[in-house]
C-alpha cells in the first residue's frame, strides 16, 4: 500500500460536481473506545466510496419477521427456563404459564423463521448438514428440539395428559432455553454488518438479557402475585443487564456505534430504552400488586421487542452507508501500519 | 470426512492445520475434503490498467449462465439508468456476476512543471499531451520518463488519462467480480450445504439446494452475493464451473478484448501480476497495488484478484476486508456465558424468591 489516509489516490477526486466537494465528510462521535482508535486523531472522518453506494450488501432479511423471531425465541428460551424450575419448586400457577408463554413463542417463532426464507417450502434443508461454521446451522438445531419440545408440554398442559412426560419435555426445553436466547447474537455479529459485527461479544448478552426481560415481564403478569417473585426477580435483572450492555454497544464502538442513534433504529433504541427502564422500575415499585404486575410486564416485553427492531435497523442502516464499511477498515489499517497490531489481533 | 460437498473448513477435521477459519491456506481444496490427487487452483487476475471499460464480459457473463435483466439497483426487468456514469449495472448481484465500474476522476495540475533542462517548447500541457505529434520528442520524453511524480510523464504514456483545462482527468475502469475466497464467509454461513467448495478450489451455490435463508448474503465482505428477487434464492459468479470442468475458460475471460481479465492456475497468475506491477512501478505508475493477491490479509487470499490503480473504496471495494468468521469462536464463548448467565439468574431467582 503506497498511500495511506494522508494523502488517497496521489490527489485524484472523483470528477463529478464542484471539485472534492462529493468527498464524503462527517463527524466522528467523540474518541471512540476501540484500542488504536488514537491513530486516526482528525476530527472530521474523510473516506471514499464508489458513489456513494454500499460496500457489502444490507441483509435480506425480512422485517418484522425477524426482529419478531428474536424477540419470541428470547422470551420462549427464558420461560421455558423459569418453567421447570418453577415445576421443581412447586409453583403450578407459574408452570402452566410459562409452558404456555415457551410453546406458544416457540411455535410462532419457527414460523416467522420458516416465512422470512427465500423458499419456505425447503425449510428442512436447514437439517440436510450441520455446520459449527453457521450460526444459523447451530440455531437450527438448537431451535428444532427446542420447540418441539416447548410445544408438545405446553400442549399436553393443556390438554392435561401424561404428567411425567411433561416434566421431562419440560426439562428438554429447559435445555436448550438458554442456547435459544443468545445464539442469536452470534447470527447477527457473524455478519460483515459493521454494527453488529462489532457488537459481537455484546449481542449475546443483549438478546439473553432482553430475553429474560420479556419472559419474566410476560409470565409475571400473567401469574399471581404469590407465585411470580421468580419472574420479578429475573425480569428486573434482565433489564438491569440489557440496559447496561446496550449503553456499551450504543457508546463504546467509535463510528459504528452510530447507527445506533440516528434515524428508525434510533427512535426504536430510545422507545426500548424508555420501556424497559419504566417496566423494570413498575415491577420493583408496584410488582407486587396485580395491576402493577401486568402494566410492568407489558413494558417490558414491549422493551425487549423495541430492542430487536432497534438493533436490526442499525444494523441494516450500517451496511447502506459505506463509511461504516471503510472508515473502520482505513483505521485498522493505519494501526497497522503504525505498528499498532491491537486492532488486528483481538 | 464423510462427504466433500459441505465441508467447511473451520472446526471440522481432525485439527492438521492452524488457519482454519483465517490465514494462509496452501491447499484449500484439500482442506474442503478432496484427494491430495485434485487439479490446480484456479482464479482471476484482472488487470485494470488495460480495462477499456467495454463491458463484453458483463455481456458474455449474462449469456452463458442465462442471467435475467435487471436495474442498477437489482430490480427484475427493468432497463434504468443510474444516472451517475457510464455504469449503469451498479453492483455485481444475483443478476450481474460480472460488473465493470466506472470512476471519472481529476485532478488540479499543479505540480511542478517538469524540468526538461533544453526544452522549452515542452512547458505547454496541450503540446506534452499531444506529445506523439512532435517531430522530437527525443531524450526530453527519456527524462520524463525517469521523472517519477510528474503528472505530464505520466499522462504521456497512460492513454486513460488526459487534460481540460488546468485539470487533469483520467478514467478508472475494472471488471469487479466474486473473490472466490480462501475463507469464504458465504461458504462459512450457509446452513444448507448449498454452497461448496468446488475441486477447483472456487465457491458455487448448488441451486436445487439452497432454500434462501439469506445468510450469505450480509456474510460477505465484499456484497457479492446477493438473492434473486421473485426466485428467492441466491446466486454469484461461479468461475464457470461448467466450462472449467470441460477444460474451457470463462465466458468473461474468453470474451475480454484486452487480457484484463486472466483466467489460468492460481500460482501462475500471481506470478504474472507481481510481475505486470513491478513493470508498471518501473513506468511511474506509483499509484498500482495489487488488491486479493496476499494471503495473509482477512481472507487468506483471494482466488479472484485485482491490479488496481487507486485506493479500493474508489472502486467500491471494501479496503481491509476480514471473513466474519474469524471471531466466530469469540462469539460462542460469549452467547455461551450469556446462556448459563440466563439459568444462573433464573436459578438464584426461583431459589430466592419465597412463596406466599
Amino acid at each position: 500500500m503506497t498511500e495511506g489516509l494522508a494523502t488517497p489516490g496521489a490527489g485524484w477526486r472523483r470528477a463529478d460536481g464542484p471539485p472534492s466537494a462529493k468527498r464524503e465528510k462527517r463527524r466522528r462521535r467523540r474518541g471512540g473506545g476501540r484500542p488504536g482508535g488514537e491513530v486516526a486523531m482528525v476530527e472530521e472522518a474523510e473516506f471514499t466510496s464508489y458513489y456513494g453506494r454500499p460496500i457489502i450488501k444490507p441483509p435480506v432479511w425480512k422485517t418484522p419477521d425477524v426482529p419478531l423471531y428474536l424477540f419470541l425465541g428470547g422470551a420462549a428460551g427464558s420461560s421455558s427456563i423459569l418453567a421447570s424450575l418453577a415445576d421443581v419448586t412447586d409453583r403450578p400457577t407459574l408452570t402452566r404459564n410459562a409452558r404456555y408463554v415457551s410453546g406458544g413463542a416457540a411455535l410462532a417463532s419457527v414460523v416467522f423463521l420458516i416465512h422470512d426464507l427465500g423458499r419456505p417450502e425447503r425449510f428442512l434443508h436447514m437439517l440436510r448438514v450441520f455446520k459449527p461454521t453457521s450460526p444459523l446451522s447451530v440455531g437450527s438445531y438448537i431451535l428444532a428440539p427446542f420447540s418441539a419440545a416447548a410445544s408438545a408440554t405446553a400442549a399436553v398442559e393443556l390438554l392435561g395428559w401424561f404428567p411425567r412426560l411433561k416434566r421431562f419435555g419440560g426439562v428438554v426445553a429447559a435445555l436448550f432455553g438458554g442456547p435459544l436466547a443468545t445464539y442469536t447474537g452470534v447470527l447477527f455479529s457473524n455478519t460483515a454488518v459493521p454494527s453488529w459485527h462489532a457488537a459481537y461479544r455484546e449481542l449475546p448478552f443483549v438478546f439473553g438479557a432482553s430475553g429474560m426481560a420479556a419472559g419474566g415481564g410476560i409470565t409475571m403478569a400473567l401469574t399471581p402475585v404469590g407465585e411470580a417473585g421468580p419472574c420479578r426477580k429475573m425480569a428486573v435483572t434482565g433489564a438491569v443487564v440489557e440496559l447496561a450492555t446496550l449503553h456499551r454497544v450504543e457508546n463504546g464502538m467509535g463510528i459504528v456505534s452510530e447507527p445506533y442513534h440516528e434515524g428508525k433504529a434510533g427512535r426504536f433504541m430510545r422507545a426500548a430504552r424508555a420501556c424497559t427502564a419504566a417496566g423494570a422500575a413498575l415491577t420493583v415499585v408496584a410488582g407486587r400488586r396485580r395491576a402493577g404486575a401486568v402494566v410492568a410486564g407489558t413494558l417490558l416485553g414491549a422493551g425487549s421487542l423495541l430492542t430487536r427492531f432497534g438493533v436490526f435497523e442499525a444494523g441494516m442502516a450500517s451496511a447502506r452507508d459505506p463509511k461504516y464499511t471503510v472508515v473502520p477498515q482505513r483505521e485498522r489499517l493505519a494501526a497497522r501500519e503504525n505498528g499498532h497490531a491491537s486492532t488486528v489481533t483481538r | 470426512m464423510t462427504t466433500v460437498s459441505s465441508a467447511s473448513p473451520g472446526l471440522s477435521g481432525d485439527g492438521r492445520s492452524k488457519n482454519r477459519l483465517y490465514g494462509p491456506l496452501p491447499d484449500v481444496q484439500e482442506e474442503a475434503g478432496y484427494d491430495s490427487d485434485h487439479p490446480a487452483r484456479v482464479g482471476f487476475f484482472t488487470d485494470t490498467s488495460v480495462c477499456i471499460g467495454c463491458k463484453a464480459c458483463e455481456v458474455a457473463c449474462k449469456e452463458w449462465n442465462l442471467l435475467p435483466m435487471d436495474d442498477a439497483h437489482g430490480t427484475r426487468d427493468v432497463i434504468g439508468l443510474s444516472g451517475m456514469s457510464y455504469d449503469n449495472t451498479g453492483q455485481l448481484g444475483a443478476n450481474s456476476w460480472r460488473h465493470v465500474a466506472f470512476i471519472e476522476q481529476s485532478r488540479s495540475v499543479d505540480l511542478p512543471m517538469p524540468s526538461f533542462p533544453p526544452a522549452p517548447d515542452a512547458t505547454s500541457r496541450q503540446d506534452a499531451g499531444n506529445a506523439p505529434d512532435d517531430t522530437a520528442p527525443g531524450d526530453s520524453v527519456t527524462s520524463a520518463m525517469t521523472s517519477v511524480l510528474n503528472a505530464e510523464s505520466l499522462s504521456q504514456f497512460d492513454p486513460q488519462t488526459g487534460h481540460s483545462g488546468d485539470r487533469e482527468i483520467r478514467w478508472l475502469m475494472s471488471s469487479d467480480v466474486c473473490k472466490h475466497c480462501t475463507h469464504a464467509g458465504c461458504l462459512d454461513v450457509c446452513p444448507t450445504g448449498a454452497l461448496f467448495r468446488t475441486e477447483f478450489g472456487t465457491v458455487v451455490v448448488q441451486q436445487d439446494i439452497c432454500n434462501g435463508c439469506g445468510y450469505c448474503v450480509p456474510a460477505c465482505p465484499y456484497g457479492v452475493i446477493d438473492q434473486r428477487k421473485g426466485d428467492g434464492r441466491v446466486f454469484k459468479c461461479t468461475l464457470c464451473y461448467d466450462r472449467t470442468l470441460d477444460g474451457l475458460q470463462p465466458a468473461c475471460a474468453t470474451a475480454c478484448p484486452t487480457q484484463s481479465i486472466q483466467f489460468g492456475n492460481l500460482d501462475e497468475l500471481q506470478a504474472r501480476a507481481d510481475a505486470r506491477l513491478a513493470t508498471l512501478k518501473s513506468q511511474g505508475v506509483q499509484t498500482a497495488r495489487l488488491y486479493g493477491r496476499d494471503e495473509d490479509d482477512g481472507v487468506g487470499g483471494a482466488g479472484a484478484f485485482f491490479l488496481l490503480l487507486d485506493e479500493p473504496e474508489v472502486y467500491g471495494l471494501p479496503p481491509d476486508p476480514v471473513v466474519t468468521t474469524r471471531d466466530l469462536p469469540a462469539m460462542w464463548k460469549s452467547a455461551g456465558a450469556a446462556a448459563a448467565m440466563i439459568v444462573g439468574v433464573a436459578l438464584s431467582a426461583v431459589l430466592g424468591s419465597r412463596r406466599s
